[in-house]
C-alpha cells in the first residue's frame, strides 16, 4: 500500500449556532494515500465542502482526529495550520481565485513565493508548471485574457508547483464545458498517477468518473457504505481503459 | 525578488482613483506640516538674525530682557564694570528701540532703530550692496534695507526722510534684512540712535562682550557675573534660544505652527488609513485566498505595508517638490520658509510612520479573514 498522506478519524464537524445549527459531518473516517485520485460525490448539501475544508486543516473538526503526513492538527493555531497547508496542501477552487493583476506566470510562482522561494529558478520552475498544463505560451497573460479553462489550469499548475503531497479540488470543473472538463480532470488524474501525490476531488459529474481510482461517497455527514476494513467504496479499479 | 512589491504595487495602481485619492491626501498633509515647519523654522532663523550678525561672546541684558527687540534698558556704567573682568577684550553697548519715520510725502511709518558703535564693529549692516557703511557716523545718516523702499518711500543712496523729526539721510544700502515683525530695521551710529529712540547717554539696550582670544568663557561669564548684580549674562547660543523660545512658544506662535502640522498629520492619516483599508477591503478575496494557500500572516502584511510605503514615497516625492517651488517663491519674502535636510529627513519619516501606521486598520481587518470563504464562493 502507498504512504497515507491524509488520515481523518472520527470527524465530526457543527456548523452554525443555536437554531441555525448544522451537523455537517458526523462521523467521518477517511485516508487519502499517495499516487491515488479520489472522487468525493454526494448530493447537495451533503458536506462535501466542509470535509474538503476539514482535510484542508482551514476548518477545524468539533471533534476526531486529522493526521497529515504524519503530523496531527488538534490543537495547532491558525498560524500553524498555514503552515501545514503551505507544506503540504495545493488547493483548486471552484472560482479559480487567480489574482486579476498578475500574469498566469506571475499566479503560479506566487505559490513558490509565499514559500521563500524566489528569483530566476522560482520564475523557470513557474514556467515548467504551466508547460505541464499546455499553458507556456501564455505565460505572460494576465488571467481576465485566458478562458476558463485556461484559468482553472494556471489554479491548477499554482496547486502543485511547489510540490505539495495532496491535492484538494472543489468541484474544479463546475464552470467548464465537456472538453475543458475533461482536460482539467486529466491534468489531476495525471497529477495523481505520475506524480504521485494525493489528489482527492469533489465533483457532481458522472463523466470524470472514468479517471478515478476510488469514489467516495457521502450523504448527510456520513459517507456511505463503510463497512469494517474497507471504509471506501471501490467503484472501479484503476480502469486505464475508461479514461478517453 | 519578492512577488510582494510587484502585488503591492498592482493592488495600488490598480485603483487609479483611489491612488489618486490618496496621493492628494499624503501630499496635502505633508506640504502642509512641511510648510508650518518650514516656517516655524525660517521663523526660528529670524528672529536671531541681529544676535547671529553681532560679533559678541556673551550678552549683558537688563534684568528679565527676552529677546533682542525687548525694550528695558540697564545702567551704561555698568560697562567699566564688565571691562575691569580679566579676559575681556571689549564691551560695547547697544542702543535699539521703535522710533517713527517721516516720509518726504510727510507719511509716517514705525520703524526699528539699530544703533551701536561702528568703529567696535559690534553689530554693523551686513550685506551692503551700495553706499559706504563708515558714512554712518556722519550725523543724521542711516543704512537701510532695499526691500523697504516703498515703506520707507526713499529710492536711493542721498534719499532722505525724518527720524523723530530729525533729517536722515540714507547713506548705504544693504539686501535681505527683513523684520519678522514687519517694522523696518533702520542702521545708525550709536549716538544718533539715543537720539531717535530718546535713551538718555547713562542708559543702553544691552552690552555686547568680546573676550580675549586666551581666556575661558565660562570663568569671565561667571566673573561678569559677579559684577553685574540683578543684571543677565548670557552665551551668545542662551541669547540666541531665549529669543527664539519667546517669540516661538512665549507668544504662541510656534504652538500655532505646531497645531497646524498636527491638523496636517491627523488629515494624512485618516485619508491614507481610509483608502488602504478601502483597498484591502476590496482585495479580500486574493488575501483569503493567499491565505488558503498557506502563506503566513506577514507575507500578507508585508504586501499591505508595502503598499503604504509605496503611497509614502511617492506622495512624499510630489510633496518634495511642491516644497521646492515654495521655498524658492517665499524666499524673498519677510518670513522665508526654511527647509533643511534635517527637516526633509523628519518629514520623510513623518510620512512613512503616518502611512505604516494607516495600514494598521488594514491589518486589523485581514487577521480577521477566514481562508475557508475561498471555497464558499
Ligand atoms: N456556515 C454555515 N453555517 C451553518 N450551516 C452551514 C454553513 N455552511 C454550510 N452549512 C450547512 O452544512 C451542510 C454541508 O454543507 P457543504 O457546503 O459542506 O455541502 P456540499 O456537499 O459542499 O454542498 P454543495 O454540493 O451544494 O456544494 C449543508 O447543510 C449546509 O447548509
Ligand atoms: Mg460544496
Amino acid at each position: 500500500m502507498n504512504e497515507i498522506i491524509i488520515e481523518a478519524a472520527g470527524i465530526k464537524k457543527t456548523l452554525g449556532r443555536g437554531a441555525g445549527e448544522v451537523k455537517a459531518l458526523r462521523g467521518i473516517d477517511l485516508t487519502l494515500r499517495r499516487g491515488e485520485f479520489t472522487l468525493l460525490m454526494g448530493p447537495s448539501g451533503s458536506g462535501k465542502t466542509t470535509l474538503l475544508l476539514v482535510l484542508g486543516c482551514m476548518l477545524a473538526p468539533s471533534s476526531g482526529t486529522l493526521t497529515v503526513c504524519g503530523t496531527p492538527t488538534s490543537g495547532v493555531d491558525k498560524e500553524g495550520l498555514a503552515q501545514i497547508r503551505r507544506d503540504h496542501i495545493g488547493f483548486v477552487f471552484q472560482s479559480y481565485h487567480l489574482f486579476p493583476t498578475l500574469t498566469a506566470a506571475q499566479n503560479v510562482q506566487l505559490a513558490l513565493d509565499i514559500r521563500h522561494e524566489r528569483g530566476r529558478k522560482a520564475g523557470k520552475r513557474a514556467r515548467e508548471a504551466l508547460n505541464l498544463v499546455g499553458l507556456e505560451q501564455k505565460a505572460d497573460t494576465l488571467p481576465g485574457e485566458l478562458s476558463g479553462g485556461e484559468q482553472q489550469r494556471v489554479a491548477i499548475a499554482r496547486a502543485f508547483v511547489a510540490n505539495p503531497s495532496v491535492i484538494l479540488a472543489d468541484e474544479p470543473t463546475a464552470a467548464l464545458d465537456g472538453n475543458n472538463g475533461r482536460s482539467i480532470m486529466r491534468i489531476l488524474a495525471d497529477a495523481a498517477h505520475q506524480r504521485e501525490r494525493a489528489v482527492l476531488v469533489v465533483t457532481h459529474d458522472p463523466r470524470v468518473i472514468p479517471f478515478a481510482d476510488r469514489i467516495v461517497e457521502i450523504e448527510d455527514g456520513l459517507l456511505v457504505d463503510t463497512g469494517s476494513g474497507e471504509p471506501e467504496r471501490l467503484h472501479l479499479p484503476k480502469a486505464a481503459a475508461f479514461r478517453s | 525578488m519578492s512577488l510582494v512589491p510587484t502585488l503591492a504595487s498592482r493592488n495600488l495602481f490598480h485603483d487609479r482613483l483611489r491612488f489618486v485619492a490618496t496621493l492628494v491626501g499624503i501630499v496635502f498633509s505633508v506640504v502642509l506640516v512641511m510648510i508650518q515647519m518650514g516656517l516655524f523654522l525660517g521663523f526660528g532663523r529670524m528672529v536671531t538674525t541681529m544676535i547671529d550678525h553681532a560679533s559678541a561672546d556673551l550678552w549683558v541684558l537688563p534684568k528679565g530682557a527676552k529677546c533682542f527687540e525687548d525694550p528695558s534698558l540697564l545702567d551704561a556704567k555698568l560697562r567699566d564694570k564688565v571691562m575691569s573682568v580679566d579676559g575681556v577684550a571689549s564691551v560695547v553697548p547697544l542702543v535699539i528701540g521703535f522710533s517713527d519715520w517721516r516720509l518726504e510725502s510727510g507719511e509716517m511709518t514705525p520703524i526699528f532703530v539699530v544703533g551701536a558703535d561702528l568703529r567696535d564693529g559690534s553689530l554693523r549692516p551686513w550685506n551692503v550692496v551700495e553706499g559706504d557703511v563708515r558714512a554712518l557716523s556722519q550725523n543724521g545718516a542711516v543704512v537701510v534695507d532695499r526691500s523697504y523702499y516703498d515703506r520707507l518711500g526713499v529710492s536711493k543712496i542721498g534719499s532722505t526722510a525724518e527720524i523723530r523729526g530729525r533729517r536722515v539721510k540714507v547713506v548705504a544700502l544693504t539686501d535681505g534684512i527683513r523684520s519678522f515683525t514687519t517694522t523696518p530695521y533702520v542702521f545708525v551710529d550709536l549716538k544718533n540712535a539715543r537720539t531717535y529712540t530718546g535713551t538718555f547717554p547713562d542708559r543702553a539696550s544691552d552690552l555686547l562682550v568680546r573676550l580675549k582670544p586666551d581666556a575661558d568663557r565660562d570663568t569671565v561669564l561667571k566673573a561678569i557675573r559677579s559684577q553685574v548684580g540683578e543684571h543677565e549674562v548670557l552665551t551668545t547660543d542662551e541669547f540666541r534660544s531665549r529669543s527664539r523660545s519667546f517669540w516661538l512658544f512665549g507668544t504662541g506662535a510656534g504652538a500655532a505652527l505646531f497645531a497646524g502640522a498636527l491638523l496636517g498629520v491627523i488629515v494624512g492619516t485618516v485619508i491614507v488609513a481610509q483608502t488602504l483599508y478601502s483597498s484591502t477591503k476590496d482585495h479580500l478575496s486574493e488575501f483569503a485566498t493567499l491565505r488558503a494557500m498557506g502563506s503566513s500572516n506577514g507575507y500578507i502584511y508585508r504586501v499591505i505595508i508595502y503598499q503604504a510605503l509605496l503611497n509614502a514615497i511617492i506622495g512624499f516625492v510630489i510633496a518634495g517638490a511642491i516644497g521646492a517651488v515654495v521655498v524658492e517663491m517665499t524666499a524673498k519674502s519677510a518670513l522665508p520658509i526654511v527647509i533643511t535636510p534635517w527637516l526633509i529627513a523628519a518629514l520623510f519619516v513623518l510620512t512613512v510612520v503616518m502611512c505604516v501606521a494607516s495600514a494598521i486598520g488594514a491589518i486589523v481587518r485581514v487577521v480577521r479573514i477566514d481562508p475557508a470563504t475561498v471555497f464558499m464562493r
